[in-house]
């Protein structure tokens, strides 16, 4: 937080503190009423659950405006006293899932904080971006909490084969009588998050490997070049299925394949785009007062590569999400019984020829999320490239 | 001439070599495979005297270097083996259902090709216009769906509720070239919605990019109508981009098919590949992955050499 506090309609001091108990007050009691009505019935209390976020999130908008310091700080009070009350009032399914519960819930903390510290930013974002942003949230936030919000577990079968929509199914049922609803949250919670695991360390590998080509020039440069050119000379997906066929469709080596052929692209993007950065003043200078390599990568080449870096992140997601539902959807990817949206759509196909389109939830829960990142990189490199409307 | 004849035989002398390390790579893959390939076909009672015999017979006793030379030979003069599960000869599976695939992308390729390059010009012409910001909003939104979404909506709209289209697209030799197209119609679509968004932004940045540039402001000074400026003197420049992405997604259609093939049970390479892949019958992956990486090769060596020779600079140097 080394914002400055300016435009402080309170003559410089903080919101009083009666204020913030007061909104704390209303919230918890709200939401209290709330959880009560969860006993009676899970699904009539959604609408209060969004009302009293919606009513925090205003009364935190209106303060951030005023006060950043005082939002953020309420922020991780309210947040931290809601999941030890969700923790409490949910034991069973929160001492299943001890460590990836508390695990989601920080993270959900985490985006609400820099929610409020980027606030002034996201003000001025224009509206398909406002519904990237909020898509996304919701995902990370549905991932993040999968074992507080899915009614069942996610192997558990719960009724017979192809069930309708009904209040206890909520989506019905899937091909060996699952719950649908829990397996798109926990088809959610798996893909999002190996898609992203395998992005980080495609982009960690590619992008270290770029830039340090560009650094050093010479051999180094040449020899990863020329490796990378005969990786993208074959088609990744046939390349990653040959591959995976013959080590084995784990979680690992199925991160760690498609990582390996994401990580040619990322590298050709960091080579190029430091090439321009390598060469300018400053660097030259900075390696010639003998700065060390990892120093000029690390405080020259890198703030100056970030903002093209951080598009691509988003481009090469959307595109090892869509990778990875492809091979689950040809039953190579993520394994059952796990639930993945790519297998999830292979499985019920069936319904489609009897004009159900339930299978075509997952299909479309990945569509929605692609769109939404892109819409947030559009934004994102109109900003960072400095254009004005 | 003698420049771009050097370039050009400069790319086809890198490509080959490209070929030949690919196909390298496909063995040595093949190769890491874990457990035996003859014990595997034998079964577990297999003596180890049987096993050496079969080992014999298949070549499999040979050093990797020399399997190697031998499959590559074969493989030139189109021998690719047997399928382990239908023991039947490679090469005639692998024709029809090329030839299928091949079938399918030159459908798709019909519909998308004429479709995304006029969609592009006339975002171009008719820039920041309500139709732009349309067209662009929708093909943001296609490159993001996955294949198999735009085709499932497809059968259940085209299919199930209109019933215009088969949503099976069973094709076989006997059928008549109009019958082929009709049942290829699905599958073809869906490939068509996939692959028109990025050769039409393509187009349209290619063409824009170039209406700044002097020629173009002059073309406009002299009050030419914006169509004929767009068409006549941007369009020819911006040829090299366009027939470039035009090429590589040609290369996707070929290579890109296996999803909408096992959607639409559609009998094409993509289909085999992805069974052969479940049975793992390995002649059929390692010659399917081989086929569609050639075509990926070629393709894009052909994206490289045609825009090379539709520069002007180059076809006419000084």
């Amino acid at each position: 937080m080394t914002m400055p506090l300016t435009g402080n309609t309170f003559g410089g001091q903080a919101s009083p503190w009666f204020s913030r108990i007061a909104v704390a007050a209303v919230h918890f009691f709200l939401l209290v009423l709330f959880l009560q009505n969860v006993a009676a019935d899970f699904w009539s209390a959604i609408p209060g659950f969004i009302f009293i976020h919606a009513y925090s999130i205003v009364v935190l908008a209106y303060w951030s405006s005023l006060d950043r310091t005082a939002a953020g700080d309420t922020v991780i009070v309210t947040l931290t006293l809601e999941f030890v009350l969700i923790a409490l009032l949910f034991w069973d399914r929160f001492s299943a899932w001890p460590w990836s519960t508390l695990f989601g819930l920080a993270l959900v903390q985490f985006c609400a904080f820099a929610a409020v510290r980027y606030w002034k930013d996201l003000r001025q974002a224009p509206r398909s971006a406002w519904f990237g942003l909020i898509v996304i949230l919701v995902y990370v936030m549905v991932a993040a909490t999968a074992p507080i919000i899915a009614p069942f577990s996610e192997t558990e079968i719960v009724g017979s084969e192809y069930d309708v929509w009904s209040n206890k199914n909520l989506l019905g049922t899937d091909n060996l009588g699952r719950d649908m609803f829990t397996r798109l949250i926990y088809g959610g919670r798996n893909t999002v998050g190996i898609a992203f695991i395998t992005t980080l360390l495609a982009f960690v590998v590619g992008g270290l490997a770029g830039i340090l080509a560009a650094a050093m020039r010479g051999w180094v440069d040449q020899v990863l070049g020329r490796l990378v050119d005969i990786l993208m000379a074959i088609p990744s997906f046939i390349l990653a299925r040959l591959i995976l066929t013959i080590v084995g469709t784990s979680v690992p080596s199925l991160i760690l394949v498609i990582a390996l052929l994401d990580a040619t692209r990322v590298f050709r993007l960091a080579r190029a785009v430091s090439m321009n950065v390598v060469v300018l003043e400053f660097v030259e200078a900075a390696s010639l007062r003998g700065e060390g390599l990892w120093w000029l990568i690390k405080s020259e080449i890198l703030p100056n590569i970030l903002p093209p870096l951080v598009a691509e992140f988003g481009l090469r997601f959307c595109f090892v999400f869509l990778f990875l539902s492809g091979l689950s959807f040809l039953g190579l990817g993520i394994q059952p019984p796990t639930a993945d949206w790519g297998s999830m759509v292979r499985d019920n196909a069936t319904l489609i020829t009897y004009g159900d389109i339930t299978p075509l939830l997952p299909a479309g829960a990945i569509a929605l999320l692609t769109i939404g990142v892109n819409f947030v990189v559009d934004w994102f490199l109109h900003k960072a490239s400095g254009l004005k409307d | 001439m003698s420049q771009i004849a050097k370039l050009v035989a400069q790319r086809l002398a890198l490509g080959l070599l490209t070929l030949f390390i690919v196909s390298l790579i496909i063995f040595l893959c093949v190769e890491m495979l874990p457990g035996n390939f003859s014990e595997a076909i034998l079964g577990q009672s297999a003596t180890p005297e049987t096993v050496a015999a079969f080992n014999r017979e298949l070549g499999l006793d040979l050093p990797p270097h020399e399997r190697y030379v031998t499959w590559l030979f074969n493989m030139l003069q189109g021998d690719f083996g047997r399928s382990l599960a239908s023991k039947r000869e490679l090469s005639e599976l692998l024709g029809y259902r090329l030839e299928n695939t091949l079938f399918l992308a030159a459908v798709a390729a019909v519909i998308a090709v004429p479709l995304a390059v006029s969609l592009g010009v006339l975002a171009a012409l008719y820039r920041e216009s309500f139709y732009d910001r349309a067209v662009n909003v929708v093909t943001l939104s296609s490159i993001s769906f996955p294949e198999f979404f735009v085709a499932y909506i497809l059968i259940l709209v085209l299919a199930q509720n209109m019933g215009v289209f088969p949503a099976i697209s069973n094709i076989s030799d006997e059928l008549g070239f109009w019958e082929k197209v009709y049942r290829t119609a699905l599958p073809a679509l869906t490939l068509t919605l996939v692959c028109v968004a990025h050769m039409m932004r393509m187009t349209r940045a290619a063409i824009i990019n170039l209406l700044a540039s002097p020629y173009i402001e002059m073309a406009r000074l002299k009050g030419l109508r914006p169509t004929r400026i767009i068409l006549k003197h941007a369009l020819p420049n911006a040829l090299a981009p366009i027939i470039n992405v035009v090429v590589l997604n040609l290369a996707y259609l070929v290579v890109g098919v296996v999803l909408v093939e096992v959607v639409f049970v559609y009998p094409g390479l993509g289909q085999l590949f992805v069974d052969s892949v479940r049975s793992r019958d390995i002649p059929v992956v390692q010659a399917c992955s081989l086929i569609f990486a050639m075509t990926y090769v070629l393709l894009n060596l052909l994206a490289d050499v045609l825009s090379i020779m539709s520069n002007p600079r180059l076809l006419h140097p000084r």
